[in-house]
């Protein structure tokens, strides 16, 4: 019982986080339509600056906060230099140049910060462990996360469905030229929904760097997760990367944590012991499989009309 | 093709012909490591010529290639592990394995276009990687010893390494003229036409899917032979060699030459390669001056170095 409220908070926890990370992604191809494989590197990035500036100011949440807007900045910046010439290129084109911006930014932080990575240590109020149910204990930071993470969930549903700009997000993402027509400045709306993509890669980088530890190609293995997030949830749709990513999220914990005790049920316990890791780390690829085959333009295609 | 001069052709004939005679510089000069360098080098311009059949001739944008280099590799090591050691059966097995892995994967990520293709075969690929770090009876995470090289009755000794490396060149060649036969049959003008436009095609009574997916195949199948080829060449096989950076740069290679030209990924291979040895030469840090490098061959060099001469020759 109290392996299994772990795990699932574990789970929301990674999933969420994972939304995080998708919904930027998501944003910009289905808003830009450019391909970003560098949005794991700005996780990267995110996570970095958050263990640099909390050492500097010598404050958890200080650091963040600095490390979430430096994000911001860095996208802002890869967006206006790098990334400007791309729009309405093939998209073949968008996945060499930005797979450039991988090894550029991998280099860039081994050359700054060195191939050893760092530690972003947690203030003690936060290490706590918090009592969720009667004798159930969870880490308070984990709880943090859900917390953070469900807020701004929450503000970007607000922000897309409800503002203004996030009016302009949705005209832009079902027709570019149309909302360019009437006189939008659409350049300065890329730029800002690259940098919103960016910061919310980075705040995901930041919030899990005191989990694992912050290191050169983090953002790589978490990238492909949330492009099966996109392929499930639908390209484009935040609503799809929201449930798509908790599904994730839930299932590769789960797999990862019950898996190997449900096989030795069945198989002996030499070879559930050999099958349980490669299988488990199947098991979301497998779901995507499944959804391909069932609905091949994922579970909520956002301009289904 | 109506010219019988041209620059590309050209180039094209003076890389082959180094690429012949390298053993003979290499044996003058006692550089063995030129010699090791560029049986890689032609191991993977393999690869990147089995994935323009799919990329630039199909159309199928992969970027999960090199999940195949690991499966032909770990074929072999796996064999190689359990005591059979012969090349007539380890890589007819290697074949076999990438074939089958590619008829799975194209029946799934074909039902998808454009980027949708390219993230699915990359999570696929990905999912192989994981696969392969999950067996803990082959190595695992750090990767397979393949402690005696294919052995073919004595026919050649892949542990001669001026005759490895003429093998992988023979195979090198040998897939290209494949490809060459089949892009000009009318199974391979089908799959171009389909790249053109899917509509027509199949208006016309062409099943776009089965076509596709037989290109793809038949790509991966080729693939699996750079993969044996790899694991013997480095006498060792790993989960990183699938890892999606490896596919990345298979891509890089197939664009750097010319997408959709015969020669194009060969010259790709050998361009992208040696760059990055003397980079990493000259600074520990070559990423930081490739990765930018891409960023403006994407921008500006349209079509590869094959396009390039193409335009040098058009004047």
């Amino acid at each position: 019982m109290l392996l299994v409220v772990e795990q699932f908070l574990n789970g929301l926890q990674f999933g969420l986080l994972l939304f995080l990370l998708a919904a930027g992604l998501t944003l910009v191809f289905g808003i830009m339509d450019l391909v970003n494989l560098a949005h794991g590197s700005l996780y990267m990035m995110g996570a970095y600056f958050a263990a640099t500036f909390a050492a500097w100011t010598g404050s958890f949440l200080l650091g963040a906060l600095l490390a979430l807007g430096a994000t911001l900045l860095l996208g802002i910046v890869l967006e206006v230099t790098a990334l400007r010439p791309l729009y309405g290129r093939d998209h073949l084109d968008h996945v060499l140049a930005t797979f450039g911006l991988i090894l550029f930014f991998n280099e860039a932080v081994r050359l700054i910060w060195g191939p050893a990575g760092l530690a972003l240590p947690l203030p003690a109020w936060l290490t706590v462990p918090v009592p969720i149910l009667s004798g159930i204990y969870y880490p308070a930071y984990r709880l943090a996360i859900i917390a953070v993470a469900l807020v701004v969930a929450l503000l970007l549903y607000v922000g897309v469905m409800r503002t203004r700009i996030g009016m302009l997000i949705r005209a832009g993402a079902s027709n570019r030229e149309m909302i360019g027509a009437l006189g939008i400045n659409i350049k300065l709306l890329y730029t800002l929904v690259f940098g919103l993509g960016a910061a919310l890669a980075g705040l995901a980088g930041l919030m899990q760097a005191p989990i694992l530890t912050v290191q050169i190609g983090m953002g790589e293995n978490i990238l492909i997760l949330a492009f099966v997030i996109i392929v499930i949830g639908g390209i484009g749709s935040i609503r799809g990367a929201f449930l798509a990513a908790i599904f994730v999220g839930m299932i590769d914990t789960m797999g990862r944590a019950f898996l190997p005790n449900l096989l030795r049920q069945v198989l002996s316990s030499t070879a559930a012991s050999t099958a349980a890791p490669a299988l488990s780390s199947m098991l979301i690829y497998l779901l995507m499989a499944i959804v391909l085959v069932v609905r091949p333009e994922g579970l909520f295609p956002a301009n289904r009309r | 093709m109506s010219k019988a001069f041209s620059a590309s052709r050209a180039v094209t004939a003076l890389m082959l012909a180094g690429l012949l005679l390298l053993p003979l510089y290499s044996q003058l000069s006692g550089n063995l490591f030129i010699l090791t360098l560029f049986t890689r080098i032609v191991i993977l311009a393999l690869a990147a010529a089995s994935l323009n059949l799919i990329m630039g001739y199909g159309g199928m944008t992969s970027f999960g290639h090199a999940a195949y280099l690991g499966i032909g590799g770990y074929a072999v090591g796996i064999l190689a592990q359990e005591g059979i050691g012969s090349g007539f059966v380890q890589w007819p097995v290697a074949l076999a394995a990438s074939a089958i892995y590619a008829l799975v994967i194209g029946a799934l990520s074909l039902r998808t276009r454009g980027v949708y293709f390219i993230m699915i075969t990359l999570a696929f690929a990905q999912m192989a990687y994981y696969v392969a770090s999950g067996l803990a009876r082959y190595g695992g995470d750090d990767g397979l010893t393949v402690y005696k090289r294919s052995a073919f009755a004595g026919l050649v000794d892949l542990s001669n390494r001026v005759q490895f490396y003429y093998l992988c060149l023979a195979c090198l060649l040998g897939v290209i003229a494949l490809i060459w036969r089949i892009v000009n049959s009318r199974f391979g003008l089908v799959v171009q036409g389909l790249r053109s436009n899917e509509q027509r095609m199949q208006a016309i009574g062409f099943p776009a899917g089965r076509y596709r997916l037989v290109c793809f195949v038949i790509s991966g199948t080729m693939c699996g032979l750079a993969g044996a080829l790899l694991a013997n060449n480095t006498d060792f096989v790993s989960p990183a060699v699938m890892y999606w950076t490896r596919s990345g740069d298979l891509m890089v290679m197939v664009i750097l030459g010319g997408m959709g030209t015969l020669f194009g990924p060969v010259i790709g291979a050998v361009v992208y390669l040696v760059l990055e040895e003397l980079l990493s030469q000259v600074t520990e840090y070559w990423a930081l001056i490739m990765g930018p490098l891409l960023l403006v061959i994407v921008l500006f060099g349209r079509g590869g170095i094959m396009g390039l001469l193409g335009r040098l020759d058009r004047g």
